[in-house]
Parts: C-alpha cells; structure tokens; sequence
C-alpha cells in the first residue's frame, strides 16, 4: 500500500522528500513525549549504522519542540518540521512514537507504536536483512526498558482533527475564503457583511463546514436548487455555510437541503412568498423517525424557543435564501409588516398522540420515511381559546369561526390554514371519531354565508364588489361560499403540550397554483 | 488569522443603463399588466399617452398569469423578441 507523498523542511530549511530512492524509516515523535525522547537515541543509532543504504526522516509535531529535541537532547538525525500535522495526520498516526518502515517506491513494510523492545529488537533484524548489514547498531538494548507506551500524537488531537479534515477536503471546497483580521471581531465583521439575520451567527470556519458536511452523502458541488430573487446557485456547500451560520448539527443538513428543494419549486414558489408585502415565510413541518433521532420539539412549546434542530433548520433555510437567493428586506423583500416566522418556523408533528394518518403520509409518504413539508404562511399562530366544547362539532366549529379571519371574514376562497392541534383538543375531537375530512368539511359548514353577505359595505370595504354583485343571478348571490376554496386548503397536524385547550392556527397566502401550494420532500439521512 | 467561508452565491452584479430613447428610431413599446387589481386601467392611460404622442409605433400589451409568480419564462422571450421597450404597471 503507497504510503503519502510528502516534502518537509528540516531545521536548517533543507528540504526532504518522501519517497526517496531508498529504503525509508519515517520515525514520528513530538518533543514533550518521554517514549519518544527514550528511543531516539537508538534511531541515531540505526542512521549511523545503516546509512547510506537506509533513509531515516524524523519528523517532529512542534517547530520550537523540534528545536528542543535537536538542542537539549542531542539528537543527530535531521527532524523534518510537521508542525501542520498534515503529513502525520496523513499517515493516520495516533501515537507516537510510530515508525513506518516503507521501500524505495514508497510502500509501507513494517509499523511499530510506542516502545516495546521485542518489536523494536525484530525492526533491526529486518533493516539488517533488508540492507545485507550484519554490523552491530550497537543498541545497549539490555539497559532499555521491556515496554514504553507511546504518547498521543497532535494529529489525533480532536481540535487539529477537524482542521485537519477541512484542510484536506479544501479542493473540494470552493467558496470564497474571507479573512478576518485578527484585531477585528468575527460576529461584528458577518454583522457587517450583511450575512445575518439580524442575530449573531457562527462564523462559517472550513473547519466548522466540513463538519457539517458530514451530515449528507452528497457531493459539496451538487446543486441543490437555483434560488431566487437572483437566481443563485445553492450548492449543498452553500447550504452548509449557512447551516453552519444558524447553528445547525451535521444531522439536520438534509432537512435544510430537502426543505430548499421544497421551497424552490414552481408550486411553492418562493419568489412569490419572500417577495410579497404580506410578508409570508416558509413553515416547516417535518414527519417521520427523524424526528425523534435529532431531538426535535413537538411537544410542549414546539412551536417556540428552546429546541436546537426546532430553531436553527428552518434558521438556515432563511439564511440561504438571503444570502444565496438574496431574498432580503428592502430588496425583492418588500414585507409591509413581515412577521417573527421570517426568522424561523420549523417543528415536526407529534404523530403518535395524532387520531389521524400523520402529514406526510397523507401526502404519499410512507410512514417510515423521513419528510419535511414547506407552507408558505403570513402570520400565526393565532391560538384558538376554546376550554369548553365538549363534543368534536362544538369544537371544529370554533376552529372554524377562528380560521374565518385569515385575510379578512370577508375574504373567502383566497387563502389557506395550517391547523396545529394539541392533545386535549385532539381528545376532544375523538369524543365523535373525528377524521381529518370531517373537520375539514365542518369548518366548510360552519364558515359558509350567502355570496350577497360577502359584499362590501359602510362597515368594510373589502368584498364582493356591489357592481359586479348586481350582475349576478338572485340564486348565485344566495349560494353559500365556504371560507375556503376547496377542503384541502385546511392542513391539519398534531403537535403541543398536553396540557391546554387551544389550537394554533398558521394564516396563508394567496393559495393555490397562482400563489403557493404546500410541497413535501423525502429527507435523505446519511 | 480567522477564515470563514462566503455564504453568498457570489454573483458578479452586471450593471445596465436604461437604453436611450431617441424618438424617430422608436418602433415598439411592450406593456405589461402584472395582473394587480387595476393594473390594466393605468396600462390603459398610459398606452393613451403613448398613442398620441408616437403614432407609429406599435404598442403590444401583455400580461403575466399571476402577480405573484415571475413572468413565465415563454412570456419574457416573447417581449424580448417583440418590443424595444417595456412598461411594467405595479398594482392597485
């Protein structure tokens, strides 16, 4: 097996290159290692002996550590400079000492860790073998110990770990790197960039972004939607940066990437959604066993702060639509108001307290797939307080009378809801079997008024226009129009605390295929 | 020295100037009505205007399925090809 190719500088700033044209023993030690300091003497030894024929690279974890070997402790052999750690991490070295004794092309022969004399003893018959050199190393073996354990190598280090990684994985990174002035503060200087959402965010080291990509099997470079306003690239390392910015773990990336394949699509269309001056924003709700593998809330408060994957998922969608879409307030984003869900709305459906099949299986999941599903809403929760029904038709009508002001009374057929409903008023609901058709047709039932009430009128001038009403048959003007245009534009999930009788409900926007329509997408978990 | 990675798309902004309008050289103007409530009524003034101070130019008048979406692809090429100047009306 070829070992890696490698060229470090010496003290003296002589390079050395691996693989040379010889039999080679690359020693690896760091200075503050006792082992490491008691066999290097027998390294000099073996140089001495078994050179020309034999290569021996000392290579050193510290520069000022390498100084101290070569001035207090004498030793002769050149040490080659990895204070980088690259080449040792490289070679997978976890302790040190480690020696590698490779051939002339570079192929690894034989591997010892730490100090064990027989071990050590067997290396040198295999150098003497190897180079036909019987003449003693002159090792004083009997004075050395039977056993010496190694000492932990830098590269193994957790910290250097992670540097490490992002260092060799950088061909496949290709963002810009920023530099950041070492007097100049992070935070303040991504504040100033404009990266933000107006809330500190995790400076998106190499380091920080390789970790992240951990979280998927996909290649940094796949492209995982063109966002708009301006139509920017969203590569899945794009989506890491801004994971990495909202405080993400590695396993909520593929939320993040199938809740940005959701919203950027025709059906969702989030042009529209960041771009209009209602203010509406993406609601994530995600199903399945994920749910339960990242922690997520959907219990008590799950619709609040508190719940790291619940905050930073739909965190980073925001993020990338800002800073990869440059969807930001002022520009495209022209929101009258806007609304606390701008920053994040993400919460998964508590489906075993449901009655009901969960969303996404509902909408042609299976149940053992993990899915999230995007609604492009303006404004909520608004709670429905409603402490006394007691039967499942008292309290879907409630539901209904409430829902019945998303947009205005008035404004029937225009927009969609998103029902949150916790346990108790699930109970309820199951005191007559409800389904979820049912409370859908109820709350059609119970909104419907003649088209004439629709009208405008001294109390508010939004309605059915009375000129166009005037042209309308006396039997269209007392047909009764549902709040909604169809029962399917009342989405339905089950999440909360267990104890209360409110439901939550999510407002839309212009609903259907002229506005935005919910979209569901698989999560594909590593 | 603290490295972060650019978060942006990192686009290259290209800057464009309004073409000139030179009024013999004019040919076609393209309005086009976003679908906003009354749009069309302004879109109606406006093509008045233009009518009686260019009569020779050809005034085509479109509109976009939905304000809420970007016009459809086929729609902007359509422009594109047909007119050297487009009005957009906003809404209300």
């Amino acid at each position: 097996m070829p070992l890696p190719v490698f060229q470090l500088e010496d003290l003296e700033g002589v390079a050395h290159a691996f693989p040379g044209d010889r039999l080679t023993l690359l020693c690896f030690v760091k200075e503050d290692c006792p082992t490491c300091r008691l066999i290097l003497p027998i390294i000099d030894r073996w140089s001495e002996c078994f050179s020309p024929q034999l290569s021996v690279l000392v290579i050193g974890q510290s520069t000022e550590g390498n100084r101290r070997l070569e001035s207090r402790h004498g030793v002769q052999s050149a040490i080659l400079d990895d204070s980088r750690l690259l080449v040792s991490f490289r070679n997978k070295i976890d302790v040190v000492p480690t020696l590698i004794l490779a051939d002339p092309v570079g192929s690894g022969l034989a591997r010892v860790m730490g100090f064990k004399k027989e071990e050590w003893q067997e290396l040198e018959g295999v150098l003497s073998h190897r180079i036909s050199c019987y003449a003693s190393a002159e090792v004083d073996w009997p004075a050395l110990p039977e056993l010496r354990p190694g000492c932990g190598s830098l590269s193994s280090d957790p910290e250097q770990v992670r540097r490490l990684e992002a260092e060799l994985d950088g061909p496949r990174l290709r963002s810009r790197p920023i530099e950041i002035g070492s007097a100049t503060d992070e935070f303040e200087f991504l504040f100033e960039q404009g990266f933000t959402d107006g809330l500190p965010v995790i400076p998106p080291s190499p380091e920080r972004v390789h970790s992240m990509l951990a979280g998927t099997r996909r290649q940094p470079q796949d492209l995982v939607a063109v966002v708009p306003p301006n139509m920017g690239q969203a590569t899945v390392e794009k989506t890491a940066i801004n994971a990495v910015m909202a405080g993400c773990r590695p396993e909520y990336l593929p939320i993040v990437i199938a809740a940005l394949e959701a919203v950027c699509t025709d059906e969702f269309n989030i042009h529209g959604v960041m771009a209009t001056t209602m203010g509406a924003s993406p609601v994530l709700v995600v199903n399945g066993p994920i749910r339960h593998r990242i922690e997520m809330n959907m219990k008590q408060g799950a619709l609040g702060q508190g719940n790291r994957p619940n905050a930073t998922i739909g965190r980073a969608l925001r993020l990338v639509l800002a800073n990869v879409g440059g969807a930001r307030p002022g520009g495209i984003e022209q929101a009258t108001l806007s609304s606390p869900l701008k920053f994040t709305m993400c919460f998964a459906e508590w489906e075993e307290m449901s009655l009901w099949e969960p969303l996404h299986v509902e909408r042609g999941f299976s149940a053992s797939d993990s899915v999230v599903t995007a609604f492009g809403m303006t404004s909520g929760p608004t709670l429905v307080v409603d402490q006394t029904s007691r039967t499942a038709a008292q309290l879907a009508g409630s539901i209904g009378q409430a829902a019945d002001a998303a947009f205005h009374p008035r404004a029937h057929g225009l927009t969609d809801v998103l029902l949150v409903i916790p346990p108790e008023h699930v109970a309820t609901l199951e005191t007559e079997g409800y389904q979820k058709e049912d409370l859908r047709n109820r709350i059609q039932e119970v909104t419907a008024v003649p088209l004439r009430e629709l009208q405008r009128d001294s109390i508010s001038g939004v309605g059915l226009d009375p000129a166009e009403a005037s042209q309308l048959s006396p039997e269209r003007l007392a047909a009764r129009v549902p709040k909604f245009a169809s029962p399917s534009d009342i989405h339905i999930v089950v999440a909360g605390g267990t104890a209360g009788k409110f439901t939550g409900i999510f407002h839309g926007w212009s609903a259907g295929p002229r506005g935005t329509q919910p979209v569901s997408r698989r999560i594909e978990e590593v | 020295m603290p490295v972060i990675l650019d978060p942006t798309a990192e686009l290259q902004p290209i800057s464009r100037t309004l073409t000139p309008v030179v009024p013999e050289e004019l040919r076609s103007i393209a309005l086009v009505d976003i679908s906003k409530p009354k749009g069309g009524i302004l879109l109606d003034r406006v093509e008045e205007g233009l009518r009686s101070r260019f009569e020779k130019v050809k005034i085509v008048r479109y509109q976009k399925p939905t304000f809420a979406k970007p016009a459809p692809q086929d729609l902007r090429a359509e422009i594109a090809r047909s007119s050297q100047f487009v009005v957009l009306a906003l809404a209300d």
